[in-house]
């Protein structure tokens, strides 16, 4: 057997390869690599193409549905909406880039989902975010990430006619070195349009579609996104893609006329480690060989060797598999649309990816052994301690509820998103029902007076407390969400954002939390149509909170029912609807309080918050409920002045004397108003009226302060 | 009735136009590559990032063929609507006084805003009922680039002119633009250009329907020449 000489060992372990990695290697092929098939494996077998720390997990999901078109495996997960359409959405991480450089990691984020959005052939509808990071008061680091990671993912929205519709942002300690950027999009397509990725017909030609080929992001997949950033990530820049929204906004259109004229066989588009992901997924799913020239690939610098045309991560580009007698067709519509299209190689019988440069060869390897990364058990054990310091109090313990409830609604964590989501264009392509603030969930109207429903939930402190429960609450949190404005989950995508896999209580929080998704996912009926997970976000200090990030879009038959977050009515009745059993461990205020996160989330009575989602889901697509609001971080108090906020009008409750206000247990239960006959069966809270929140023996403020409370929480930081 | 928008390269509001126009009309898409304006009695230069926003918002748009022929229309007396970019567009090729800036807050901004009409005897406001006092709309603006701006002495002249059609309302100025100034119009009044977008005011599903008077208005000034 060979073995692996000191040379190049030094080359496979700068690459991010291990000893055992490479050993593996040379037992698959027979051979040393080359050169440039050893920075194609090294792309391959990183953490983030390879999910070689997840993937065993990950099988644990449940992924079958009446309504699912498209599972995990594709570029996005597809459900069917009725009447003929498809919406197809999926979540991704660019965290490590953002915290490198914020703007442009933002930026490629968005544009790296919406090409994974229209390559199943969907024109992308919506896009939401879910952000982290460090406390913005205390922080010039965190606050300068913020505004440009905010400044970034409007930039290529709104420069490409998407509309941001929605997303969150918490803002904890443990994520001041790494921040989480997830995008997630959504897109619609006529169900025939639908395309896969997995290359066929033998003769057929690779065409490359859209931009130029440089260096930029080369090795961002494994010098990046799979392993702990260091003190010297200024080094790290030039891996970080920069984006052209421009370019992409061409090559969508030139995508969706394409497959419109059935001119492609397959497409995919050019992620993570370029061409040599792009390639071998076509021919790993596909089951053939390709053959690809890198002296035809267009490049923006002319010097590039052939290894660095394989990984480049050069954003807006696609591939597609095209029959030879529609080659000329495909260029004359790339020509129209201003992109570029270049055939570099063809599909063939074998079961090899090879790769030429001007005719000779310098890579040929068995697709299988490319693609078949090694996968790791996770060697895990709960923490003994809690892992996270407890943050800076900022309460002491001894306010008024009325000054609780303030300090609440001005704190980041719940204070207005408005001034981020003002940056972003909320409105084009005219099926915004319900933009930012206006509901729970975002709702999107269809064609025949249907509609979607989306929301993108995570909590990571409760998580961090109790990794099981809170990964449950996160999933029945968005269904809530969801209820609110009236809809029914079809299908969810997820982004699992972890500190380092190979410590064992990491491992752990992400054994915990993949179980506590798909308990909850089984429980309530939604698949996991398709996701992305991020490790290694890790500091000297140590991980992230376990942050996983779901996103789940519905359906309700009539847009104009759509539920709002605002009370509407003088004197219509206050209900809670739900098992509701707050407790203060993981909540808004025990953080305030500079409490450590940590202890046993309350118990959940499963079936009945199943069905207090199904009554307020009812009541809202009926008419028969005014306002329903989801009632998460802060508690109870919090959410009735929410629903006062959005209403523009008051009301007077009245709670048991030993009721905790601020107590929190997201997804079980909701805030509504309506007639009393509409809330017949409800346990009433109190009514709706006047200019004031007043809590019978506890709290009385004027709306206008809450109102302003909340708009002076983040406003501060743009 | 049939209004043309024009489709350039980054153009991203062209399919709201197209639907708002078709509430009161017809109405098709114009490629920027063609000359041919398939016999429109009214253009709507939409809005978005045409070409990128590179160089300057709307500064190589004007230099497309198709610009070329909608110069040619305004001078026969045609109108012409631009939202936004299209605005800025306008602008840029000399169709409309003035010129529009960064936001004064520099940053992107997406809000719903409150306008005045100002003057509702125009081919573009005639539609909403005349004051005083001025009719008052709800129409979203989202730009980075629409803090109007012209010197002194030319916003004398075309306010006298009754050329400024839209003001934000008092305290809704979102951008900073010279005088609250919305919308303006040419000294003949067939070219008005605007930041807020009237085409995402038209279904009382999606935002409010005061945006839908501006279409209204081009439909009655057009029936109105075709009689005559």
């Amino acid at each position: 057997m060979p073995t692996a000489s000191l040379s190049s060992a030094d080359r496979y372990r700068q690459l991010g390869l291990t000893d055992f990695e490479y050993q593996l290697i040379l037992e698959r092929l027979g051979r040393e690599p080359g050169d440039v098939e050893l920075a194609m494996f090294s792309l391959m077998w990183s953490e983030h193409c390879g999910y070689k720390h997840s993937k065993k997990l990950l099988r644990g999901l449940p992924t079958d549905g009446p309504h699912v078109l498209m599972g995990p495996g594709e570029n996005a997960g597809v459900v069917d909406v009725g009447g003929g359409l498809a919406v197809a959405f999926k979540v991704e991480s660019h965290n490590h880039p953002s915290a490198v450089e914020p703007f442009q990691g933002a930026a490629t984020g968005v544009g790296g989902i919406l090409r994974d959005v229209f390559a199943v052939g969907a024109r992308p509808i919506a896009v939401l975010d879910s952000l982290r990071f460090g406390e913005p008061a205390s922080s010039e680091r965190s606050r300068y990430l913020l505004q440009r990671a905010v400044a970034g993912i409007g930039h290529y929205g709104n420069s490409i006619g998407v509309p941001t519709i929605g997303g969150e942002v918490y803002f904890e300690h443990t994520y001041e070195q790494n921040c989480l950027v997830n995008a997630m999009c959504l897109g619609l397509a006529p169900r025939e349009r639908l395309i896969r990725a997995a290359a066929a017909g033998p003769g057929n030609v690779l065409v490359l579609l859209g931009a130029l080929t440089g260096r930029d992001g080369i090795g961002g997949a494994s010098v990046l996104a799979s392993a702990e950033l260091g003190e010297a990530d200024q080094a790290k820049r030039p891996s970080v893609q920069i984006g052209d929204p421009f370019a992409e906004k061409k090559l969508l259109e030139c995508c969706l006329e394409l497959l419109d004229r059935e001119l492609l066989t397959s497409l995919q588009d050019l992620g993570a480690a370029g061409l040599t992901s792009s390639a071998a997924e076509m021919a790993g799913k596909g089951g053939v060989g390709l053959e690809i020239d890198v002296s035809r690939v267009p490049l923006r610098e002319a010097d590039m060797q052939p290894f660095e045309i394989m990984i480049s991560e050069s954003q807006e580009r696609m591939l597609c598999v095209v029959e030879p007698e529609r080659v000329g067709a495909v260029i004359a519509v790339c020509e129209h649309w201003e992109t570029l299209a270049t055939p570099i190689g063809r599909v063939n019988t074998s079961d090899r990816l090879l790769v030429l440069d001007e005719g000779s060869v310098v890579a040929d390897l068995p697709v299988d052994v490319l693609v078949d990364c090694p996968l790791y058990d996770l060697q895990s054990s709960p923490p003994p301690a809690p892992l996270y310091r407890a943050p800076v109090a900022t309460l002491a313990g001894t306010e008024t509820p009325g000054e609780v409830l303030r300090a609440l609604l001005g704190s980041p964590n719940v204070a207005s998103r408005q001034p981020l989501f003002e940056q972003y264009d909320a409105i084009v392509q005219s099926r915004t029902v319900r933009r930012p603030d206006d509901a729970d969930a975002a709702v999107l109207a269809l064609p025949g007076g249907s509609a979607i429903a989306v929301s993108i939930d995570g909590n990571g402190r409760r998580v961090a407390c109790d990794p099981r429960r809170g990964a449950v609450e996160a999933v029945y949190e968005c269904v809530a969400n969801l209820a609110c404005v009236g809809a029914e989950p079809l299908g969810l995508t997820n982004c699992l954002n972890f500190g380092n896999p190979e410590k064992p209580h990491v491992a752990w929080q992400l054994e915990q939390v993949v179980q506590g998704i798909a308990e909850a996912c089984d429980a309530l009926g939604v698949p996991v149509v398709g996701g992305n997970v991020s490790l290694y976000n890790e500091a000297p200090s140590g991980p992230i909170f376990p942050t996983p990030v779901v996103g789940i879009v519905g359906r309700m038959p009539d847009a104009a029912q759509a539920g709002r977050l605002g009370f509407r009515n003088e004197g219509d009745a206050i209900a809670v609807v739900g098992p509701f059993n707050p407790s203060l461990i993981g909540s808004e205020l025990a953080k305030l309080q500079g409490q450590v996160p940590a202890g046993a989330l309350p118990p959940m009575d499963e079936q009945a918050v199943r069905d207090a989602h199904a009554a307020v889901r009812l009541g809202v697509s009926s008419g028969a409920l005014q306002n329903a609001h989801d009632i998460a971080e802060g508690g109870l108090a919090v959410a009735v002045a929410e629903c006062a906020i959005a209403g523009g009008i008051g009301a007077r409750i009245r709670l048991p004397e030993d009721f905790e206000l601020f107590g929190e247990a997201p997804g079980r239960a909701f805030v509504v108003s309506g007639s009393r006959a509409a809330l017949a069966g409800f346990p009433l809270i109190g009514v709706v009226g006047g200019t004031q929140l007043e809590i019978a023996g506890r709290l009385e403020v004027a709306v206008s302060a809450l109102r302003e409370a909340r708009e002076h929480g983040l406003a501060e930081y743009f | 009735m049939k209004f043309g928008i024009i489709r350039f390269p980054g153009s991203c509001d062209e399919v709201d136009a197209l639907i708002a126009a078709r509430r009161v009309g017809e109405a098709v898409i114009l490629w920027h590559g063609d000359r041919d304006l398939q016999g429109v009695d009214a253009v709507i230069v939409p809005g978005g990032f045409s070409y990128g926003d590179y160089l300057r918002a709307g500064a190589i748009a004007r230099f497309a063929p198709v610009m070329e022929e909608v110069a040619e229309f305004a001078r026969e007396g045609g109108l012409v609507l631009g939202i936004c970019n299209g605005f800025q567009v306008l602008c840029e090729a000399g169709l409309l006084p003035g010129a529009l800036l960064p936001n004064a807050s520099l940053r992107f901004i997406c809000r719903q805003v409150e306008l005045d009409v100002v003057n509702g005897d125009s081919a573009f406001t005639r539609a909403y009922e005349p004051g005083p006092p001025a009719r008052r709309l709800s129409i979203p603006v989202k730009h980075t680039t629409g803090r109007y701006y012209a010197p002194e002495e030319e916003l004398e002249r075309i306010q006298a002119a009754g050329q400024v059609l839209l003001r934000y309302a008092p305290g809704q100025n979102p951008n900073g633009a010279v005088r609250d100034i919305a919308g303006v119009c040419n000294e003949r009044g067939n070219v008005f250009g605007l930041m807020p977008h009237p085409e995402h005011a038209v279904d009382p599903l999606t935002g409010s329907t005061d945006g839908i008077g501006i279409f209204e208005s081009i439909r009655a000034q057009v029936a109105d020449r075709v009689v005559v």
